[in-house]
């Protein structure tokens, strides 16, 4: 046996009694929960764990027990202090916890405020309608070829087999220049399929042309003396009228939908020989407004067929004036008016709201058509 | 063309049931463009009947004088009492047949009849007009009918109103459908049904002593055919059935010597021309014009002719400008009533003139004096030579058969002689156009139905019929056998198309630049490249700067703008204006096209040689084409006014600056790939002080910023509209810089900040070109975050604040290496431009 502990002092003793430690326990669990936020739960913790709190009191006078009842006294004080600890920190995970909850409910906001603060910007459809024609012949193999819009006479008219006094030269409408010689603004950008045949060495030549085109109407609903065209050309050998229509199939199935074919009907051009007209299968109705006045259709006024644009086999006089066999090569080529196109398959029913510049017109066409 | 369908069933035997409608179909296959088909008389319903005038009562109590009749219409309403009948209309008289509309029908409108009051009288019906009954726009009073028919006689048959009418958009190769005889060949072929040839008559052959022609210019008229008839009565009038098949026609009948050429014209192609004989003196004369000869036309014009015009004269002078239009001087007569006698007197004698001259002479004669007579339209798209004796037959017998005449027995006809031309071609070519096979006797066949003699097995030799001169080369008869065997049955296959490399470097360049600025928030236009000297004025370009000497227009849309634009601004800044005009005053706008410059062009410009179409131009001559041309290079312009970033309830609105601008620019310059460098600069019409030059290199490429006040003021504009312009050609002239993949050093970066006071005058670009250039290679980036202006800066001062960044590829700079490369940089400011190191 050891001496007796001189400082033992009974009434400290009390402390340790376990029923006291286990009030300690008790009040600080209670005083944890009674904490209905994060400051409240800190100030508990301070009062009941603290330094100065009653457990850690109580702790301390473990070390003035004798030695046989220290390791009891430890492992009540201990065993309170755990589970005021435990309770602490589930108090503290279930207050955060709210907090949380409370600040996303405090930070909320009208997401439907609106925030039309970066300025729209958008693209002309006659470019983007321009570009997705391009990438429906660049898929198939064929360049895109441009030329300039002041053209000589001789790749506008002569070359094309409109003589100076051709009948169709006349037709053209053409804006001739002020004091030149056999300069004018492109009547079509066929002068631009000229110029692609004469700088190919040797065929095959297979070329879209886009671009600016002038005739000297007014402007009004339906016409417009600056409008823009797709030509194509393709000389090669062995091609044939069935290479034309396949390729305006293919063309009108890219850009209006599977099942939306071509049709021909004879005509006249001086620079295809045979030449023909092309019409579309109506893709709105699909023939089916026809002789059905329920259901009149006015995309195709009922007709079932859309007037497209010009076509035919290459001229051979025009493979001629290039420098081209025309007993070896043989070629297609057609065109048409990008605007009438733009008008019919998105409903623009007049020609003005193209060519002004209103954004509000451009706008809802975005970045590609 | 306009074809009366009753007519076209003459040459035709088509099936009963056959609509117009059904005709037009049949056409269009065949390659006749029939634009539509006219329902005459759809609406019209009867009694609509002769009527004779009775009684005329004058009620002129009236504004107008107004007439009071009682009209014999028969047993057409029932009673057989006359029918009484208000009308205004006074080329009447007692006696006189009329046209009788009786209550209870509908005329064309549709417009019913019924007995109503009016003028203090009941009108049981109307006596009628032509328009009434719509036959034609003539309003000169109401028809008087010859007095043949019996009153009660219905009216719609005898005025054959009901009918169809085929309209077709003759292409300029067809001529021959410019005639009754070419479509109803068509429409024969079409329907394989037998022809009825009106040309097929019986014609005398030529002798001497027909009226005297001299041809002095055979190439110009190489067929010339006259006919003369005698003993007209010049009171004869056309019978109702040719003014109606002319009327349908759409031409109007003026006299019965004219209705007779028009007729004949319109049945068989071939234009007349009627004189009087005793007007014309001496020889008919075919020559060409001297310079300056003036001749009256029928249209009451004084034409002063050239040299080229081809002339039909006698020995008085011209007579007429063949092919084209008659003179006034030997014009048919009007027939004159003698009031005292009733007699008539008129022309009595009447020489047929049926000719044929060379299409392009009467193109350019009907072009130079702006005459496209229906004969002129004719002769130009060709007509056919061997028509030109029936067609002066038939108007004899017209002649005699409807006026009394006595054809006179003398023929001429002066033929030049014609080579025959054929074509040869191989029987197969067809197929190999179509890309489908057709044989030799479907080939052979088509090609004699429209008219052509063929001989020959593998190589076919073919002479296209007289009237088809479109008929010439060998892709022409494939056309001809494709048509007929029908468009619609071309198969669709695919040509075996190389294999492509799609877009070039500029052209994806453009659309990266679209879609870059589209992108940034602006709106693509595209405007028409027409400017005038106004606009120029405004944007205060002065002469001699080359933007002012413009492309100019010989026939401008408006002769306010007959220039092509030398800049992208006037379009853009004229859209601007419309935007906020319209109320859209927040606006940005770009455009990418094309400019046309004339400086720096070769001497040549606007010298196109014309060339032959035989064979391929040399290079030299496709040099000698372009050197001819104007510059016209790609630009890329845009235009800003208003709020950029509008107020909402983020803050306040930002506008659009001089910044955007600039930024644009660059934009364009990060498509481009390549490294814009910005300089102050002077340059109409942008604000002096706000106004960047663009350069690429050394090389000045455009001009961005704020435009001139004065600019703004004059256009109209808004207050501080900004703008941009680039030459896309220059931009990319030297190429695009090639990125190459950098080394991303994982170490950590040393950032350093510096402040450096500066002259007001020293340029942003100057102070960061010397940071950079003394901060060596550890420099990652350097960017300016402050400009800052303060009295304890002093006066004229500014302070820039740079933060820089410093990173080594290889290792962790420490701070003394990132703070001597700082100093190295601020040094070398300091010597550069002055800066000083704000404390």
């Amino acid at each position: 046996m050891s001496a007796p502990n001189k400082s033992y002092d009974p009434v400290e003793v009390e402390a340790l009694k376990p029923e006291e430690i286990e009030r300690l326990r008790d009040e600080a669990i209670a005083a944890f929960a009674a904490a209905t936020d994060l400051d409240a739960l800190h100030e508990a913790k301070v009062a009941h764990t603290g330094d100065r709190s009653p457990l850690a009191l109580a702790n301390r006078e473990i070390g003035a027990l004798p030695p046989a009842a220290k390791a009891a006294a430890g492992k009540l004080v201990g065993a309170a202090r755990g589970a005021v600890n435990k309770a602490l920190a589930e108090r503290r995970t279930a207050l955060e916890a709210e907090r949380d909850a409370r600040v996303l409910v405090e930070e909320a906001v009208d997401v439907t405020l609106p925030y039309d603060r970066a300025p729209r910007g958008g693209r002309h459809p006659l470019t983007t309608f321009a570009e997705r024609l391009m990438d429906v012949f660049t898929a198939m193999g064929y360049s895109v070829a441009e030329g300039p819009e002041v053209e000589a006479e001789w790749l506008n008219f002569d070359a094309l087999n409109m003589g100076p006094d051709h009948p169709a030269r006349s037709t053209q409408d053409t804006f001739f220049l002020k004091d030149a010689d056999s300069v004018v603004l492109r009547t079509h950008t066929s002068g631009v399929q000229i110029r692609s045949l004469l700088a190919a060495a040797e065929p095959p030549v297979y070329v879209i042309c886009p671009g600016r085109v002038f005739r000297s109407d007014e402007l009004d609903a339906t016409h417009t003396p600056v409008f823009n065209q797709v030509e194509l050309l393709a000389v090669d050998e062995g091609l044939t009228m069935a290479d034309l229509k396949g390729t305006l199939d293919h063309m009108v199935a890219s850009l209006f939908g599977e099942g939306i074919s071509t049709r021909l009907r004879p005509n006249y051009f001086p620079f295809t020989e045979p030449s023909a007209e092309m019409d579309m299968v109506c893709f709105v109705c699909r023939g089916e407004s026809v002789g059905n006045p329920d259901r009149p259709c006015r995309t195709c006024s009922s007709e079932g067929w859309i007037e497209l644009g010009g076509c035919g086999m290459v001229n051979p006089r025009v493979l001629v004036a290039c420098g081209i066999d025309p007993n070896k090569y043989s070629g297609f080529a057609f065109g048409f008016g990008i605007e009438r196109m733009l008008m019919f398959r998105h409903n623009v029913e007049d020609m003005r709201d193209i060519v002004e510049g209103d954004v509000r017109f451009t706008l809802p066409f975005g970045m590609e058509i | 063309m306009r074809v009366p369908l009753s007519w076209l069933r003459e040459y035709v035997d088509l099936p009963a049931g056959e609509t117009g409608r059904d005709i037009q179909t049949k056409l269009i296959r065949a390659g006749l463009e029939v634009e539509g088909v006219e329902q005459l008389g759809a609406d019209l319903k009867g009694p609509l009947v002769v009527g004779q005038v009775l009684a005329i009562e004058e009620l002129t109590e009236f504004k107008k004088p107004i007439r009071y009749c009682q009209v014999d219409v028969g047993d057409a309403n029932g009673t057989g009492e006359p029918q009484n009948i208000v009308c205004g209309a006074r080329n009447f008289a007692v006696g006189d047949k009329v046209v009788v509309v009786l209550p209870g029908a509908v005329l064309p409108g549709p417009f019913p009849i019924a007995a109503r009051a009016t003028y203090g009288k009941t009108s049981e019906g109307m006596i009628c007009s032509a328009r009434e009954l719509g036959m034609g726009d003539d309003h000169d009073g109401i028809i008087v009918l010859p007095p043949e028919f019996e009153p009660g006689t219905d009216a719609i048959e005898l005025l054959e109103l009901v009918d169809e009418v085929l309209d077709i958009a003759v292409t300029a190769d067809r001529g021959y459908c410019l005639s009754m005889r070419g479509v109803a060949r068509e429409t024969a072929i079409a329907y394989g049904l037998p022809l009825r040839d009106p040309a097929l008559i019986d014609v005398p052959p030529a002798n001497s002593y027909g009226p005297l022609v001299k041809v002095e210019d055979q190439y110009g008229c190489d067929r010339f055919v006259a006919r003369s008839v005698v003993g007209v009565d010049p009171a004869a009038k056309s019978p109702i059935w040719m003014q109606r098949r002319i009327q349908k026609a759409g031409m109007r009948p003026i006299s019965l010597a004219v209705d007779i050429t028009n007729y004949v014209m319109l049945e068989m192609g071939q234009p007349l021309h009627a004189y009087d004989r005793h007007r014309i003196d001496g020889a008919i004369t075919v020559r060409r014009a001297t310079q300056g000869e003036k001749l009256r036309t029928l249209d009451g014009v004084e034409r002063t002719l050239d040299a080229e015009d081809l002339l039909i004269c006698d020995n008085s002078g011209p007579i007429g400008i063949a092919g084209v239009m008659g003179g006034a001087g030997t014009e048919i007569a009007d027939a004159v009533v003698d009031p005292e006698t009733g007699e008539v007197t008129g022309t009595s004698e009447i020489v047929i003139e049926a000719a044929h001259f060379a299409p392009v002479s009467i193109a350019r004669s009907a072009r130079r004096h702006k005459l496209p007579s229906e004969a002129a339209k004719r002769f130009e798209r060709g007509v056919d030579p061997e028509a030109t004796k029936a067609a002066a037959q038939r108007a004899v017998d017209l002649l005699v058969l409807v006026a009394g005449g006595t054809a006179e027995a003398g023929v001429t006809d002066i033929v030049a002689p014609h080579p025959v031309h054929s074509i040869a071609i191989s029987a197969d070519l067809p197929d190999r156009v179509a890309g489908q096979e057709y044989g030799r006797e479907t080939v052979v066949r088509r090609l004699q139905e429209v008219g052509c003699t063929v001989v020959g097995t593998d190589v076919l030799v073919v002479t296209p019929p007289t009237w088809r001169p479109d008929l010439t080369d060998p892709n022409d008869l494939c056309e001809e056998v494709i048509r007929l065997e029908g468009y619609e049955n071309l198969p669709s296959t695919l040509p075996n198309v190389p294999a492509g490399r799609g877009l070039t470097e500029a052209q994806r360049l453009r659309r990266r630049i679209g879609i870059a600025l589209a992108s940034a928030g602006q709106v693509e236009v595209q405007n028409y490249p027409f400017i005038g000297e106004a606009v120029l004025d405004a944007l205060g370009i002065e002469s001699g700067d080359p933007r002012r000497e413009t492309v100019k227009i010989a026939n401008p849309i408006s002769h306010e703008e007959p220039s092509l634009r030398t800049t992208m601004l006037p379009g853009l800044l004229g859209a601007l204006h419309r935007n906020v005009g319209r109320g859209t005053t927040d606006v940005a706008l770009f455009e990418i096209g094309r400019i046309f410059r004339v400086d720096g062009t070769a001497e040549t410009l606007y010298q196109a040689p014309r060339l032959p179409v035989d064979r391929r131009p040399t290079e030299d001559e496709i040099a000698q084409l372009d050197a001819a041309l104007p510059r016209q290079p790609y630009r890329v312009g845009a235009v800003f006014a208003g709020s950029r970033d509008p107020q909402g309830w983020w803050g306040k609105a930002t506008v659009w600056t001089w910044a955007d601008a600039v930024e644009a620019a660059r934009t364009v310059a990060d498509a481009a790939g390549v490294e814009l460098t910005v300089r102050q600069d002077q340059h109409t019409p942008w604000h002096p002080g706000r106004c960047a030059g663009l350069y690429v290199g050394e090389v000045l490429v455009g001009h961005a910023g704020e435009l001139h006040p004065r600019v703004i003021k004059a256009m109209n504009l808004p207050d501080r509209t900004c703008a941009m312009e680039l030459d896309l050609d220059l931009l990319t002239e030297g190429g695009a810089v090639k990125a190459t993949g950098p080394k991303i050093s994982t170490f950590p970066v040393a950032t350093q900040d510096v402040a450096l006071i500066v002259d007001e005058a020293v340029k942003a670009a100057d102070v960061e070109a010397a940071l950079r250039a003394g901060a060596g290679s550890l420099l990652e980036s350097l960017r300016l975050f402050d400009v800052y202006r303060g009295e304890s800066l002093g006066e004229g001062r500014k302070s820039l604040a740079y933060a820089l960044r410093f990173r080594a590829a290889d290792r962790t700079l420490t701070a003394d290496e990132a703070s001597a490369a700082r100093e190295s940089a601020v040094a070398e400011a300091t010597a550069r431009v002055g800066a000083a190191l704000r404390g």
